[in-house]
């Protein structure tokens, strides 16, 4: 089965390296620009998973988790969050808006993908 | 990878986006300076602007690049949480911290090693103000940026200590679930630690018809034989804290064939925060509905692509106006009546080529405001090492221009910005003593201006030195000891070859590039340069440039049998001239009337050498055109044919630089037709353009 991955950052480096590495991995990537555009795109989509960045204009990563997690319609979804940062506070906020996992950049694209596959039982 | 090497581009590409974002923001904050505040929204922009290029770099491990955007980071983080306050020696560093990490950038991006010496110092300047992060910032600790390999909150580095067994009771709640975990992928990670055991306890399950299928209603007891230490088991369980109940406990011993039952005092519980010692949070910016609203300006959609595929798209739609041209040609030499179809259609496809050229030519348009923030840059530089204080000011940076008219724009500009700084505003001491504010101010500014694109650079120094001009210039014989020149002339003399007031060789402006390079490069960009100066208040040089190099509007008009092209912007009006108008001149130069005024004549047809001087107009045409100092002069034109647009085919290539001639164009009928450049053909006139 082909895992369905929407991949948010605001940084187009990060968002294509993010897409060669889960493309080549086999899954269908979905990029979105912000906390924001990550909403919208996640309105017509059921993606397997989802990796956030946290610093981002418009709308943060957290503002994204926890707009996910309020809403409620994506319930059950995991959410990673793909971040240089790797402060504990900035994970307990983390966790607290309802993040599954923590990944601290600049990642392994191995190490990505079976963290990826792990969260999805896939 | 296939596309790295892609990635990698978009990566320097997107930097360069970044590094103009981390300028503006810096700026902004330089214009609330006085407040002794900085807008959050502006102090998060430019740290997220630091924050990603950090973290591309660090993709492509460009470690010096990341080191440094790290103390930068930190010290702009400081700047964000309050612990450091803005001023304009803050604000100073931190524009230095930018040009530098552009360097880096650009270094990084062309395989060179960055200059190590520079960033060290910066770097201590920046770690100084946050003084928490000395240590951090020592030589010795380059490799430490606070970011692991990759850490997953459940995967864990193998440690060597330690050696038990574990008995983890599980319970999660429905939020466990509704956060997108999943215990068995939570037993999974914690089965890489060591032997685990699951004993599934589903005794609250309720019967079928009462139950609730979000709700949580199965519990674990796990045991665990690992040689991990116990921490590594806190972290599988980090990113469930608080949406379970967990507790940890270590057995004495190796757990027999039958789990135990949960002991009523747990020993172990996990600590909702496992590493104390972290720094204080950081508070972010309020992000009300105002701020948000302020910044929800959505990057609008574009497509990237190569300025190959652009430039042979606008040379195939040059090609296309010609063929029009030619096609409209054909069909009036065939005598095709106006009011035809053939006629109206081909009226209908004349608009329609040039709505596509304007479009295609819109592509190649860019902001200048790239090239500005580069000046600010070089302003700051050069007043570094004048020992000026200088503060440039950009205006109408929104303008677009050709792209190629903003790259060959960069070296005339650097050294316009420097000869400001340099020649132009006085020393602190001579400005006090004339009564104005000891920091200089240069403005520089870009505004379209009929069909043209208008850049100055005015300075409020203390204006042209006529006396002294004049002087250097006699001296070094560029004029005659005894010549009189108007003020307007002497300025001029600054574009003369081998004119330069400095006394002394300066660091700056003395390297022996002079204003005449400035001038000759505008001029091949098909722009003028003029100065105006007013002792005591300063000076502005002016720039006026074509909006694209590709065409213009001109008169297509007849001179002694050729046909020449004259370019429609510098034409006030045409007229025939009454023989009681014109007046002769005891040089055998000629004046024109024009409403009072005396306009002096040129003959283009004697002046390119195609004729002896004319003395009758009654069957000719003047055509007054002006120059960017509104200096008029009337050309002669035989006749007049037609005005239409017209493709401009560059001649320096093959022939260089014939003065009077601004470029080629072919015609409709296939004829080649010079295009004549009005400013030097006015120029000429005053007897101050090039020979």
């Amino acid at each position: 089965m082909t895992l369905t991955v929407l991949a948010i950052d605001d940084s187009r480096t990060i968002r294509e390296l993010l897409k060669e590495a889960l493309l080549q991995a086999g899954f269908e990537v979905h990029l979105a620009i912000d906390g924001l555009d990550g909403l919208e795109k996640l309105e017509g989509l059921a993606p397997d998973v989802v990796i956030t960045d946290i610093n981002m204009p418009r709308m943060d990563g957290f503002g994204f988790i926890k707009a996910v997690r309020d809403k409620g319609t994506h319930s059950a979804l995991p959410i990673i969050v793909l971040t240089t940062e790797s402060a504990a506070d900035l994970k307990a906020r983390a966790r607290e808006a309802g993040a599954t996992a923590w990944i601290v950049k600049p990642f392994d694209e191995v190490k990505l993908v079976s963290a990826l596959r792990r969260v999805t039982a896939a | 990878m296939d596309h790295s090497s892609d990635i990698r581009a978009t990566f320097f590409q997107e930097c360069e986006e970044l590094v103009e974002a981390l300028n503006d923001g810096l700026n902004e904050i330089d214009e609330t300076i006085e407040d002794g505040l900085a807008e959050p929204e502006t102090v998060n922009a430019v740290f997220r602007a630091v924050h990603s290029i950090k973290g591309g770099a660090g993709a492509f491990k460009l470690e010096t690049l990341v080191r440094f955007a790290h103390h930068f980071e930190t010290t702009l983080d400081a700047l964000r949480a309050g612990r450091i306050q803005p001023d304009a020696a803050l604000l100073l560093l931190f524009h230095r911290a930018a040009d530098h990490l552009s360097d880096l950038l650009a270094a990084a991006r062309d395989g060179v090693d960055p200059d190590p010496e520079g960033g060290a110092e910066l770097i201590s300047l920046l770690a100084a103000l946050t003084g928490a992060d000395e240590e951090e910032s020592s030589e010795g600790e380059a490799e430490d940026f606070g970011f692991v390999p990759l850490t997953l909150s459940f995967e864990s580095e193998p440690a060597a200590t330690g050696s038990g067994c574990y008995e983890i009771l599980f319970s999660p709640t429905r939020a466990l679930y509704a956060n997108g975990h999943d215990p068995s992928v939570l037993f999974r990670v914690l089965g890489d630690l060591g032997q685990v055991k699951a004993r599934l306890d589903r005794s609250r399950l309720p019967a079928f018809a009462a139950l609730d299928w979000q709700e949580s209603w199965l519990d674990w007891t796990l045991t665990l034989t690992t040689d991990e230490p116990e921490h590594q088991i806190d972290e599988v369980f980090e990113f469930v804290d608080g949406l379970c109940t967990l507790e940890i406990r270590a057995l004495d011993e190796a757990p027999p064939g039958l789990p135990l039952l949960p002991d009523p005092e747990p020993a172990v519980t996990v600590d909702a925060e496992p590493r104390p010692q972290a720094p204080p949070p950081k508070p972010r910016p309020p992000e009300g509905e105002d701020s948000a609203e302020k910044k929800a300006a959505a990057p609008r959609a574009t497509v990237r692509v190569e300025l190959d595929r652009v430039d042979r798209l606008i040379n195939v739609v040059g090609e296309l106006v010609i063929n029009q041209a030619m096609l409209s040609q054909c069909v009036q030499d065939a005598g095709i009546p106006t009011r035809s179809a053939v006629r109206s259609g081909l009226d209908d496809f004349k608009s329609l080529a040039r709505e596509i050229q304007e479009s295609v030519m819109a592509i190649r348009a860019q902001a200048i405001k790239p090239l500005f923030q580069r000046m600010s840059r070089i302003a700051r530089e050069a007043s570094d090492i004048a020992g000026k204080q200088v503060r440039l000011v950009t205006e109408g940076e929104a303008t677009e221009v050709d792209k190629t008219v903003i790259e060959r724009l960069a070296d005339p500009l650097t050294h316009m910005i420097r000869n400001a700084v340099d020649h132009g505003i006085e020393p602190a001491e001579a400005r006090r003593a004339a009564g104005k504010p000891e920091t200089g101010c240069i403005t520089l500014s870009a505004a379209h201006r009929s069909g043209r694109v208008l850049i100055e650079v005015a300075d409020d120094g203390g204006g042209i030195n006529r006396p002294k001009v004049k002087q250097i210039a006699a001296g070094k014989g560029l004029i005659a000891q005894d010549a009189e020149l108007s003020d307007a002339e002497i300025d001029m003399l600054l574009f003369l070859p081998g004119f330069s007031t400095s006394t002394v060789v300066s660091d700056l402006s003395g390297r022996g590039v002079g204003m005449d390079v400035v001038k000759s490069a505008i001029q091949a960009l098909g722009g003028r340069v003029s100065i105006s100066s007013t002792p005591g208040q300063g000076t502005v040089f002016s720039i006026s440039l074509p909006l694209t190099l590709a065409v213009l509007d001109g008169m297509v008009v007849d001179v002694a049998g050729q046909t020449m092209v004259v370019p429609i912007t510098a034409i006030v009006e045409t007229l025939r001239p009454q023989p009681q108008d014109v007046h002769f001149l005891g040089s055998g130069a000629q004046v024109v009337t024009i409403r009072g005024a005396f306009v002096p004549i040129i003959d283009l047809g004697a002046a390119f050498g195609h004729r002896p001087p004319v003395r009758d107009f009654s069957q000719r045409v003047l055509m007054l055109v002006e120059n960017e100092q509104q200096r008029q002069c009337a050309l002669v034109v035989d006749a007049i044919f037609d005005q239409r647009q017209v493709v401009i085919k560059g001649m320096e290539n093959g022939y260089g630089r014939i003065p009077g001639i601004a470029a080629a164009t072919i015609l409709g009928d296939g004829r080649i037709a010079l295009i004549i450049d009005p400013d030097e053909a006015v120029g000429n006139v005053s007897g101050l353009g090039d020979p």
